[in-house]
């Protein structure tokens, strides 16, 4: 039966394509594209098939790579959170790669085939990130992703490069802590199994290496998910980098980060033994919540459009790592139901971005005017459903997840927070707002343009748009039927809830 | 005939009209056409529901389920029904009127007003027929995304500066909203409305109860223009003069005033609201903003500002009524909810009229109109009067039910601040009748004759209905017996 060996095929489908391209590559430069269109197409199924079959039969499946069982073998642990995840990624992998064929023309030519055998890696590492459930092995896979987001960002502008080296000492630095903290608890444990570390835990949970660990695992994927203060890396890095790879790292990069957030805390340690020693998720609260704030009101401050996005990413992980902090179920709901509709929203914008770069050569706000309503009515209709959906009003996906959230907060009784994510809805409505104006009303300072010039409709073309228009109409669709999934999510529960 | 599906029916339909009005926007008659047959027929899926409304039946519709254990839910009470007969009635005028006023106007955009006033109605009829809380905070969320278009219709500096302030406040307004109701959530399990409330098991203690009560006042309170939260609707008044009529005057702010029912007698229920006090923050806001609006309201030059005070005062009256906790005042607030539409629509339909025909906007260039626009005139001085509360104008049955309900509950000061503001209305709606009538005219006025039949026929409409309902609150519509079997609902659910 092919269902139980699902979570083995995806990540060994992207080791095959990673191999596949540069070597047809050479032969057909043409062809890379489809290629990694293949690639992600194939993996994506394969999520959407085991996604399905694990709804169906509501079993975990463990597989154990080469018959050996855990604790001396490696396992996968192909569970709903974790099938829910990789779906989500690949799906939009595979999405902001058919929209990257126009955009591997205009901003890297020549480094096309380069480009998407990283890309093939890039996406090896962040699946195995999910789908392991190895302590170790997780961190193997974190550089191999990490190391192919470097070169991914560097293929970008002129200032790339050194936004990807920034991101490489801070980032290197960060998964160096997540492995001393992985370290330190299999000097008490004896294990790197998560299941079995698990089980473990509560004996040795007040040695002060687990506390250590905790710290140094927290800090070190905190990096990764640009928590605050630790995103100083990120703004830079999805400004400068080519628009294909920031909406591809944009969405996926940083959810899967909070993932490993959701594993250590909630799983690994568990709502029972997480603030035993520390009122670890309390810190963690504080910081999210501060980092809500920060990313809403350094976005409006921005010009750039990219750069406004990559501040409201910060933002908006902000929420995610704030629904895991929360410990309830509510709050877990909120934050997995945000990592889909994030990445749907981000993902969208960030292609909208590539695509007014594509059309006009630039992406400044300041430039933006009332033409664009007529030059690509259907790009901006799209950014504004996603924009709306930022700023969370109902019926779209982004409302929910702040609904789940807020019920989250008010369970704990935790008012600081809940003002938190309500303020950020406001602050998302400035800078989204600001850009709608622009786009769809006359500058009142400037004679109207609009009977003396005729403005042709200049949209996309179909490989930009269709991703554009599945995403746009995706928020419409979660959002209304938002109870299927998180009755889904319901089955995530870590124990304890 | 079967009418669950009717709720949704009546919802969709200005909803469904919207591709057909962008699709036709090269074609003005055939793009109109389609809003008056959307709003004919809205109002004929409404009146289905009217007979079943009288009997005190309830439809309710399950749509789906939008959050676990949180259906989205259409249900048709007789006071959805009062309060969507109202909007969908009314919008078959303001649509007529519309086509007089934006052609006399020579607007830009017009596809997308008649657009984003469809989805405006759809919310509307929406927010009238919600079964729970979530219901209804997605289509108040709809509304105040729809209406910002109108607002901003003119992109003129004025207008999108008007459009940031209405956002700010009612999208604010809506985050307070999912605060309340998030919290309500959790401390009572369901977010349904219930005649009497659903508070009724919960250990409140009293500052949660305030608490709670004040974020839903800053929630509702921001569309019912309730002091302080009213200054976005003097400046909104930057959007043209049909968005004025329907939306300032009937849809956007009796949602308010709609929502503000629905949290005092369908969330908290008169007896909660009672025992916590909750209803003396109500009263005192809403007599402080009746006597503030209406002093303010002289101060006015501008006609449409005037009447926008004169709104928000008004708006109070029926908060007011609310807060008694009588039933007497109960039935006067929710008469006052239809009496002031109509009232309140001829004087913002009258006030377009004059400033397309004459391009007059100021009260101090109105001398000597009346002879030119009688019928304008006249229908301005029903309007006026039935406003001031004097007989048969239908401003006056409500008013009496509202004093008798402050008296009821043995209350003076209410019935004293009716009657100031009364004076008040006098005050400043006299002196612009008087101008209009008995000041000469200056020589501009000259060759020009009553505005378009399209503009002069709703608004003689409007104000023949305003006395008709004065003469007989429950001609056509059975609004009395609406608003009382509401009242009784709300006061022996136990």
């Amino acid at each position: 039966m092919i269902g139980s060996e699902i979570p083995a095929l995806i990540p060994v489908t992207y080791v095959l394509f990673a191999i596949l391209i540069p070597l047809i590559g050479l032969w057909k430069r043409e062809i890379v594209w489809h290629l990694s269109l293949l690639g992600t197409g194939i993996t994506s199924f394969l999520s959407a098939w085991g996604f399905l079959h694990l709804i169906n039969t509501g079993e975990t499946i463990r597989y154990y790579f080469g018959g050996w069982t855990p604790p001396i073998g490696i396992e996968f642990v192909y569970d709903g959170l974790a099938a829910f995840i990789v779906l989500v990624i690949n799906t939009i992998a595979f999405l902001v790669l058919i929209h990257s064929k126009e955009i591997s023309k205009l901003e890297f030519p020549g480094k096309k085939m380069p480009y998407y055998t990283i890309t093939m890696l890039m996406m090896l590492g962040f699946n195995g990130m999910v789908l392991t459930g190895d302590l170790f092995n997780l961190y193997v896979f974190l550089e191999i992703s990490s190391l192919s987001s470097y070169a991914l960002i560097a293929i970008g502008e002129k200032r790339a490069p050194y936004a990807s080296f920034r991101y490489l000492i801070i980032g290197t630095v960060g998964g160096s802590l997540y492995l001393l903290g992985v370290g330190f608890l299999y000097t008490v444990t004896g294990t790197l199994n998560i299941i079995d570390m698990h089980a473990m835990l509560p004996q040795v949970i007040g040695h002060s290496s687990v506390v250590a660990a905790l710290i140094l695992m927290v800090i070190g994927v905190g990096v990764k998910a640009a928590l605050f203060p630790l995103h100083g890396w990120l703004p830079d890095s999805y400004t400068f980098a080519s628009s294909s790879s920031s909406a591809l790292i944009a969405p996926i990069g940083t959810k899967v980060a909070a993932y490993i957030l959701f594993r250590v805390l909630l799983f690994l340690f568990g709502v029972d033994l997480i603030d035993d020693q520390l009122p670890v998720t309390t810190i963690i609260g504080i910081f999210a919540g501060i980092g809500i704030l920060y990313g809403s009101i350094m976005a409006i401050a921005q010009s750039e459009m990219k750069k406004m996005l990559a501040y409201s990413s910060v933002s908006q992980i902000g929420y995610i790592i704030m629904g895991i902090s929360l410990a309830n179920p509510f709050g877990f709901i909120g934050a997995v139901l945000h990592v889909l509709n994030h990445a749907l929203m981000k993902a969208l914008l960030f292609l909208v971005s590539g695509s007014l770069r594509s059309k006009e050569g630039h992406s400044l706000i300041t430039k933006f005017n009332n033409s664009y309503r007529k030059k690509y009515p259907w790009t901006m209709a799209a950014f504004t459903t996603a924009a709306i959906s930022m700023v969370g009003l109902p019926p779209l996906a982004g409302f929910f997840s702040k609904w789940y959230l807020a019920l989250g907060t008010i369970e704990n009784s935790n008012w600081i927070l809940l003002a938190v994510i309500l303020i950020s809805s406001l602050l998302n409505a400035v800078y989204f707002f600001r850009i709608l104006e622009k786009v769809y009303l006359n500058d009142p300072e400037e004679e109207s343009t609009e009977d003396t010039e005729i403005i042709e409709n200049n949209e996309v073309g179909f490989t930009m748009m269709f991703p554009m228009a599945v995403m746009a109409l995706g928020l419409l669709v979660v959002g209304i039927f938002n109870a299927y999934i998180v009755n889904i999510i319901f089955t995530m529960f870590p124990a304890g809830f | 005939m079967e009418l669950t599906y009717v709720p949704l029916y009546a919802v969709l339909v200005s909803l469904a009209a919207v591709p057909f009005i962008l699709l036709s926007s090269k074609k003005p008659n055939l793009r109109e056409f389609w809003t008056i047959l959307a709003g004919v027929i809205k109002f004929l899926l409404v009146l289905t529901l009217l007979p079943s409304a009288l009997q005190g039946n309830v439809i309710e519709l399950e749509l789906l389920e939008i959050a676990p254990n949180i259906p989205l839910v259409l249900k048709a009470d007789t006071f959805g029904v009062f309060f969507a007969l109202i909007a969908s009635g009314l919008w078959i005028f303001t649509s007529f009127y519309s086509i007089g006023y934006m052609r006399g106007h020579k607007e830009k955009k017009q596809t997308r007003y008649f657009a984003s006033f469809a989805v405006c109605l759809s919310s509307t009829i929406g927010i009238a027929f919600s079964g729970n809380l979530l219901t209804f905070i997605i289509f108040y969320e709809m509304l105040t995304l729809a209406t910002y278009p109108l607002v901003i219709h003119s992109e003129s500096k004025k207008a999108i500066a008007a459009g940031r302030k209405y956002l700010s406040y009612t999208l604010t307004a809506g985050l307070l909203l999912i605060a309340a109701a998030g919290i309500t959530y959790s401390l009572t399990g369901t977010l349904e409305f219930r005649p009497g409330g659903i508070f009724g098991d919960t250990n409140l203690t009293s500052t949660m109860a305030v608490t709670i009560f004040l974020l839903f006042l800053g929630g509702v309170g921001v569309k019912a223009g309730i002091m302080p939260l009213h200054s976005w609707l003097p400046s909104a008044m930057a959007a043209p003069t049909p968005v004025s009529s329907l939306l300032h005057a009937v849809a956007v702010v009796k949602s308010g005033v709609f929502g503000v029912i629905r949290v005092v007698g369908f969330i908290f229920g008169p007896d909660v609201m009672a025992q916590f006090g909750l209803n003396d923050i109500l009263m005192v806001l809403a007599g402080f903003t009746i006597i503030v609006a209406s002093l303010l309201a002289f101060a006015q030059d501008n006609l449409k500002r005037r009447l926008a005070y004169s709104t928000v005062g008004h708006l109070s009256y029926i908060v007011l009524g609310v807060a008694l906790l009588t039933e007497t005042g109960l039935v006067g607030s929710i008469m006052h909810i239809s009496f002031h539409a109509t009232m309140k629509i001829t004087l913002f339909f009258c006030a377009g009229a004059i400033m397309v025909n004459l391009h007059k906007k100021n009260i101090s260039d109105l001398n000597g109109i009346a002879k030119v626009m009688p019928w304008t005139m006249a229908a301005f001085t029903i309007g006026s009067m039935g406003l001031a509360g004097i007989p048969p104008v239908n401003g006056f049955v409500s008013k009496w039910y509202l004093a008798a309900g402050a008296l009821e509950g043995g209350m003076l000061v209410p019935v004293i601040i009716f009657v100031v503001s009364g004076l008040l209305n006098v005050g400043y709606f006299f002196p612009i009748i008087h101008r209009a009538y008995f000041k000469k005219g200056g020589p501009e006025l000259e060759g020009h004759t009553e505005a378009s039949p399209f503009m002069v026929v709703p608004l003689f409409g409007t104000a023949v209905l305003s006395i008709l309902f004065g003469l007989n609150p429950d001609l056509f519509f059975n609004f009395f017996d609406m608003a009382s079997s509401v009242a009784s609902t709300i006061f022996n659910s136990i």
